[in-house]
């Protein structure tokens, strides 16, 4: 069985696989962007007050803050396999 | 196609996908810019020429979608439907893609193709593109979307004769929605075309089947369905889709990317993508987390340096050349009411414009060399944590700190602040940072004023700094609080990838910016300026204390005396004028705080521009208007003593007035550039009338309130 996290408790440099991502507004604006379920994401570093995140998508480079990241639930990289 | 016609072009795209290079490409400098009917969006306006037309290309904003939450998407979207006042719907939109991030941006380009908008596809970027390891086949992707495609790189003005030739050719309606659904939901969305198509008689089908798709996915005041038939077939439509395992809010943006995925799949050929991989290095040490903040404060730091010392030089020349031509043409023209008007009234007030221009055009240079490498969006991501406390996101932050330099640049910098509330907020908030205009104000009250030496001094004038910068965020973090409340938007923020500057797209920058500020706040000031000088000049003085003068002066033996005499009549002739009538009448209300009228002259000449009030002060207090010379200045106003009432012959300046003076210049709204830009940027007087009371209030009640309590201290 695998389990999702929330993407926020990824350290700096995991990844993993976006499983759902909740909040209606929220998820559609992050699907339009290129956020969806079923893409490989992975957090790269944290901005230097700790908030907000840098993902790595494929392709592109995008910020979301910490309490987002919380909404957004991912099947770890090494679970997924 | 008749050689005459006027067609009408649409520039759509995602945000930094080079919209505005390949607009300036296109046109050239023949464009206008102004706003879209009601809104604050800037909507710019140009020509160009193809063999056989003649077009008119308009701008629209830059959006990810047209499912219409943003007022950009919604304008987006309703221009490409024709539904915009006083826009006729598009004969073309020429949709600009950055290649090197192509699923992305092929979101927005396929909403638009299935609307039916004909459309040429400019596949920008061709460069970052093969940097970024995609190999793309325009002729496949052509054949996949249904509609041409023209791969260029703008900033070089390649491909732009290619798009000027597809736009000639005319695109032919593209396909209707390629991706589906499974057949029941299919059928459902089909029944809300159907009753859509009895309310919308002259819709598309392409159009009918775009707007199903947006009504369907709903959520917000934009997508009441037109009719009861349309509202229930929409509803019906949802619960078919949520039973088939679709979420209606989101079914259409995975279904699409899905497609998309399909399309890019056959039409690019991938590698390893260098321009990201160089993009994450450099990030490695700019917005490393000890690093990253040091860079931003050495950038901000040169800025301002750049700002303060540089742009201080060509204002001096201009000064110069103001006064130069003030003199030349004053000794030209007969003494009297008109060369005053025109010397001191209109070539003033021009210069007083003009003046502001380094700033502005060092300020741009910076912010667009930010903008264009890429830095602008890290630096709003390392701030975003500490302007959340204002309630505000990290793309404030720039702008706020603009201001220190000067609130006009500032304040048209907020542009790059997509929602609407936080923009307004920082636009309301942004003259409250410590302009470089009150600089001269501070140094000659606290030089004069401020006991305990140097480091009491230097100590004070940073005091007032940071008490600017606090009250921006006290009153950001309330604005967002109550008047402009909303719900908290969350942040997605793009990271794009570094690039180098490209000169023409900031030459077009500094261009535009310079060339609005003069048009849309220039008259303004203009105006504003030659009211203050009639007020400051006239009445004249009555013609027998004018000879008593002439004599006194044809009497003089040396130059010195003579200048002590002019200087007399000058501080008699504003103490007779309309200004100083006025500030007399308005001493009663300045008295709580320790002005005198001539401190209240001084603040009223201040509207001109705070810098004035030196000058202004120079004159009152005859020392005449070398404001070079501010130690006699600062000697008179140390001796300058009440006139009537109750403190009679006791000194005006003493400490708590001058404190009082001071936090009076840190809150008040004394700039009618500020203003005039203010309402340009909101397109209403509602927020600088509302923004000037408020600073107003802040000033009067801390000037007052600082003079009890120093008053109480010493
Ligand atoms: N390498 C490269 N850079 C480009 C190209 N076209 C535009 N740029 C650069 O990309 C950046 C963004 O271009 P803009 O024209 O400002 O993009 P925009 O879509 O108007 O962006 P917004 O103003 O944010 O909506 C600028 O720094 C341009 O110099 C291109 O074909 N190749």
């Amino acid at each position: 069985m695998k389990t999702v996290h929330p993407l926020s408790e990824l350290k700096p440099g995991e990844g993993g696989v976006i499983a759902r991502i909740e909040g209606s507004v929220l998820r559609l604006r992050l699907m339009e962007r290129g956020l969806l379920p079923g893409e490989r994401v992975q957090t790269l570093k944290r901005a230097p007050l700790g908030d907000p995140i840098e993902l790595a998508l494929d392709g592109f480079r995008l910020s979301i803050r910490k309490q987002e990241a919380e909404r957004i639930f991912v099947v770890r990289e090494e679970e997924s396999k | 196609m008749n050689a005459n016609e006027r067609r009408i072009a649409v520039l759509a795209g995602n945000p930094n996908s080079g919209k505005t290079t390949l607009f300036n490409a296109l046109t050239g400098l023949r464009q206008k810019v102004g706003n879209y009917a009601g809104v604050t969006v800037e909507r710019k306006t140009g020509v160009f020429e193809t063999n056989g037309a003649e077009w008119s290309l308009i701008d629209l904003p830059g959006a990810y979608s047209l499912t219409a939450r943003s007022p950009e998407e919604t304008i987006a979207r309703k221009a490409l439907r024709g539904e915009m006042e006083d826009l006729p719907k598009p004969n073309l939109a020429i949709i600009v893609v950055d290649a090197s991030n192509l699923d992305r941006n092929l979101y927005l380009a396929t909403q638009i193709l299935n609307m039916g908008v004909p459309s040429v596809i400019a596949l920008n970027m061709m460069d970052q593109a093969e940097t970024a390891g995609a190999q793309i086949d325009a002729d496949i992707l052509a054949a996949q979307l249904g509609a041409p495609v023209v791969p260029m790189i703008a900033t070089r003005g390649e491909g732009v004769e290619e798009l000027k030739a597809a736009a000639e050719n005319g695109a032919s309606e593209p396909p209707m929605r390629p991706w589906r659904l499974d057949d029941e939901s299919e059928a459902a969305l089909s029944y809300v075309s159907l009753a859509l198509g009895r309310v919308h008689k002259e819709a598309s089908d392409a159009e009918l089947d775009s707007e199903a798709v947006r009504l369907v996915a709903g959520g917000d005041s934009e997508s009441t369905p037109p009719s009861d038939e349309a509202a229930e077939a929409v509803a019906e439509a949802r619960n078919t889709l949520s039973q088939n395992g679709h979420t209606p809010e989101t079914f259409e943006a995975q279904a699409r990317h899905r497609w998309i995925r399909s399309v890019t799949a056959k039409a690019v050929g991938r590698s390893e993508n260098a321009l990201l991989s160089r993009s994450d290095r450099i990030d490695s040490v700019l917005t490393h987390r000890v690093f990253g903040p040091l860079i931003l404060l050495a950038a901000a730091l040169l800025a301002f340096q750049a700002i303060f010392s540089w742009a201080s030089i060509p204002m001096d020349w201009i000064d110069a050349g103001v006064s130069a031509l003030g003199g030349w043409v004053g000794g030209w023209m007969p003494e009297g009411a008109l060369s005053g008007l025109i010397v001191d009234g209109v070539i003033a007030g021009v210069g007083s414009v003009v003046i502001f221009l380094p700033q502005i055009l060092f300020l741009f240079f910076f912010i667009g060399l930010l903008e264009d490498t890429g830095y602008m969006a890290r630096a709003a991501f390392m701030m975003d944590r500490f302007m959340r406390g204002m309630g505000l996101h990290g793309n404030a932050f720039i702008p706020l700190l603009s201001s220190f330099a000067c609130a006009i640049p500032g304040i048209m910098a907020t542009r790059t602040i997509s929602e609407p509330k936080d923009r307004l907020a920082t636009i309301l908030v942004a003259p409250l940072m410590a302009c470089s205009a009150r600089l001269p104000v501070y140094v000659l009250i606290i030089a004069a004023f401020i006991p305990g030496g140097a480091w009491a001094q230097s100590l004070s004038l940073t005091g007032l700094y940071l008490l600017g910068v606090l009250a921006a965020m006290a009153m950001a973090f309330l604005f967002k609080k109550t008047l402009l409340r909303g719900e908290a938007a969350p942040l997605i923020l793009e990271l794009p990838p570094y690039r180098l500057p490209n000169w023409r797209t900031l030459f077009f920058r500094l261009w535009d910016r310079s060339g609005e500020f003069i048009k849309r706040a220039g008259g303004m000031i203009l105006a504003a300026t030659i009211v203050l000088w009639f007020m400051a000049s006239y009445p004249k003085l009555p013609a027998d204390v004018e000879a008593a003068y002439e004599t006194r002066l044809a009497a003089a033996e040396t130059e010195a005396a003579e200048q002590q005499i002019e200087n007399e009549r000058a501080e008699a002739a504003i103490s007779n004028s309309f200004a100083a009538r006025l500030g007399r009448w308005t001493e009663p209300a300045l008295r709580p705080l320790g002005f005198d009228w001539r401190i209240g002259v001084g603040v009223i000449a201040s509207f001109a521009a705070r810098e004035v009030f030196v000058g202004a002060m120079g004159t009152l207090y005859g020392v005449g208007e070398a404001d070079d010379d501010t130690k006699s200045l600062q000697e008179r106003l140390e001796g300058a003593v009440w006139e009537s009432g109750d403190k009679k012959g006791e000194n005006i300046y003493t400490l708590p007035t001058a404190v009082a003076l001071l936090l009076f210049y840190v809150f008040a709204l004394q700039c009618v550039s500020t203003v005039a830009v203010m309402r340009r940027e909101t397109n209403s007087w509602r927020w600088p009338a509302f923004a000037w009371v408020y600073m107003f209030i802040l000033a009067y009640g801390f000037a007052w309130a600082g003079r009890v309590a120093v008053a109480a201290f010493i």
